[in-house]
């Protein structure tokens, strides 16, 4: 692929070692805020999930995490979505106008959604430092930076339309990966997750529209009563659009 | 194949080095091409990892007697008491407040909806539509409650009623696994579910999500429905006791708050049984 090429010779600079960390500080640098290598990418390379393997493991690929294939990979990439999610309400529940813009019981609903989702985050991380053993410190997604420019923390309706993004997202992403784990063991612990992401998103959406249709609103739910179910290589993209992650991966081994 | 050796031969220099080398894509590949090749007869890599940890009760609710079929019909069995729950209530002149009709009736609309999308998925293998009695009678009638004639009644049984059907599904995803377009459609209606659970709580005074053990003021009857929610181990991480430090501080509670549990069908049988005739 093309702009792959490009990295490589990026990472291999002479001087900058081939620690991890510096791998992604200088994709980052080169390729700040298009968050994922992905961006620009035509659509017929492989880094999008056009060649499913569940045999591949997370890792470092020509200078690029890649979230890997197989059981790994889904958990992997629930990893990054949770860790962009704890991220996202630690810094609205840190905010400065924290206090100000929401009411106590709106405090409360976003004080929860930060405790579960670092949870989430911590649970996955410890989840895969385990399965990944010895290899855990070249293979374990590292901790990803973001940053929020098209979001006000100040903004109370930004802050919720973001919540309500996230929370959505996240049963899209669980509800569309569940079919390709192959243990039944991590099924149920997405299971497990994926109902409290609902719980969330129908609890942010109430705040948006009180006691309307939207808890569960028709533009989440279709004619069949179904909430959305898209995978992963569908999920990646839409959430590198919203340019929160600053990390570059790449996702080449996930359907 | 031992899956630490499996895992140990990751580590083997020259395959670190070829990852991040500048070599060709097609080398780093066929490095990968060998690994796969070893990766197959390993079967699932990580199971035996968790395995120790795991939360013994899971593997309970997999079982491999349980077939596609049976979860679905527990499914249909569920939905169908959840949506003539709300059709009658809504049917009744008055009987839902103004404020709350919008909730309601989209709630009773993928009710049905569900109801439609199961029988159509089990075909013949749909079963009959059973008689309900609401008092929780177990079809004597004269059972405890009185949902059609008093609203908090009403709210507290919806609330149980899908909070038990969020359980179920969960209960039920391991044995749809052979069937992936049917699972992914039982995830999609699980999450809907979790959905109404999360507003019928909210409307109740209650948080969207399950405290312990807490049936949030509902009768002792109910505690069915909510004992196994207080688990804090999830496959070996301590939700309610982790390292690290965090700004602010993660209550204990919220551990068995951030996890919901499953149910097994016997238990789901158990309390739709309360409701259903004969």
């Amino acid at each position: 692929m093309k702009n792959s090429t490009v990295n490589v010779k990026e990472v291999s600079t002479p001087g900058l070692g081939n620690s991890r960390r510096n791998f992604l500080k200088i994709s980052g640098l080169t390729l700040a805020g298009t968050g994922l290598l992905l961006a620009g990418c035509s659509s017929d390379d492989d880094s999008n999930g056009s060649n499913p393997d569940s045999n591949q493991l997370p890792g470092v690929r020509n200078g690029v995490f890649d979230l890997g294939g197989g059981d790994a990979g889904i958990l992997t990439y629930a990893y990054a979505l949770e860790q962009l999610e704890a991220d996202f309400y630690t810094k609205v529940v840190n905010g400065n106008t924290f206090g100000s813009i929401f009411s106590s019981a709106e405090r409360e609903i976003l004080v929860d959604l930060y405790n579960h989702e670092v949870i989430h985050r911590e649970f996955f991380k410890a989840a895969l430092t385990g399965a990944l053993g010895a290899e855990a410190s070249t293979r374990l997604l590292p901790s990803l930076s973001f940053k929020y420019d098209s979001v006000s923390f100040g903004n109370r309706n930004q802050v919720l339309a973001t919540a309500q993004a996230l929370e959505d997202t996240g049963v899209s992403a669980y509800n569309g990966a569940g079919r390709f784990l192959q243990n039944p063991d991590y099924l149920l612990l997405a299971g497990k997750i994926v109902s409290v992401e609902a719980r969330h998103a129908a609890a942010i959406r109430d705040l948006i529209n009180p006691k309307s249709a939207s808890f569960a609103g028709d533009d989440a739910v279709d004619g069949n009563g179904l909430d959305k179910a898209e995978k992963p290589s569908v999920i990646v993209p839409k959430v590198a659009s919203l340019k929160f992650i600053q990390t570059p991966f790449t996702f080449q081994y996930l359907p | 194949m031992n899956i630490i050796k499996f895992i140990e031969s990751f580590t083997n220099e020259g395959t670190i080095n070829s990852l991040q080398s500048k070599g060709s894509r097609r080398d780093s590949f066929a490095q990968f091409q060998k690994m796969g090749a070893a990766a197959a007869v390993a079967a699932v890599p990580f199971s035996a990892l968790f395995t120790q940890k795991a939360n013994a009760a899971s593997a309970a609710f997999t079982t491999a007697a349980d077939t596609p079929t049976s979860a679905l019909q527990l499914a249909l069995t569920l939905e169908y008491l959840e949506a003539e729950f709300y059709a009658m209530a809504l049917d009744k002149n008055g009987f839902i407040p103004t404020a709350d009709k919008n909730v309601i009736a989209q709630i009773s609309k993928h009710e049905s909806a569900h109801v439609k999308f199961l029988a159509a998925a089990l075909k013949s293998d749909a079963p009959a539509k059973p008689t309900f009695d609401f008092t929780g009678g177990k079809g004597k009638g004269g059972g405890p409650f009185d949902p059609f004639n008093d609203y908090p009644t009403f709210l507290a049984l919806s609330q149980a009623f899908e909070d038990t059907g969020v359980r179920a599904y969960k209960g039920q995803a391991g044995n749809l696994m052979s069937k992936p377009d049917l699972l992914q459609a039982a995830l999609q209606i699980h999450s809907v579910e979790a959905r109404h659970a999360s507003e019928i709580r909210r409307m109740r005074g209650q948080k969207g999500w399950i405290i312990g053990n807490d049936r949030g003021g509902l009768p002792e009857a109910a505690q069915a429905v909510y004992n196994g929610e207080e688990n804090t181990n999830q496959a070996g991480f301590n939700t309610a006791n982790f390292p690290g430090s965090f700004n602010p501080t993660i209550p204990a509670l919220a551990g068995s708050e951030s996890f919901d549990e499953p149910i097994t069908g016997d238990v789901a049988k158990t309390i739709a049984g309360l409701f259903i005739v004969g």
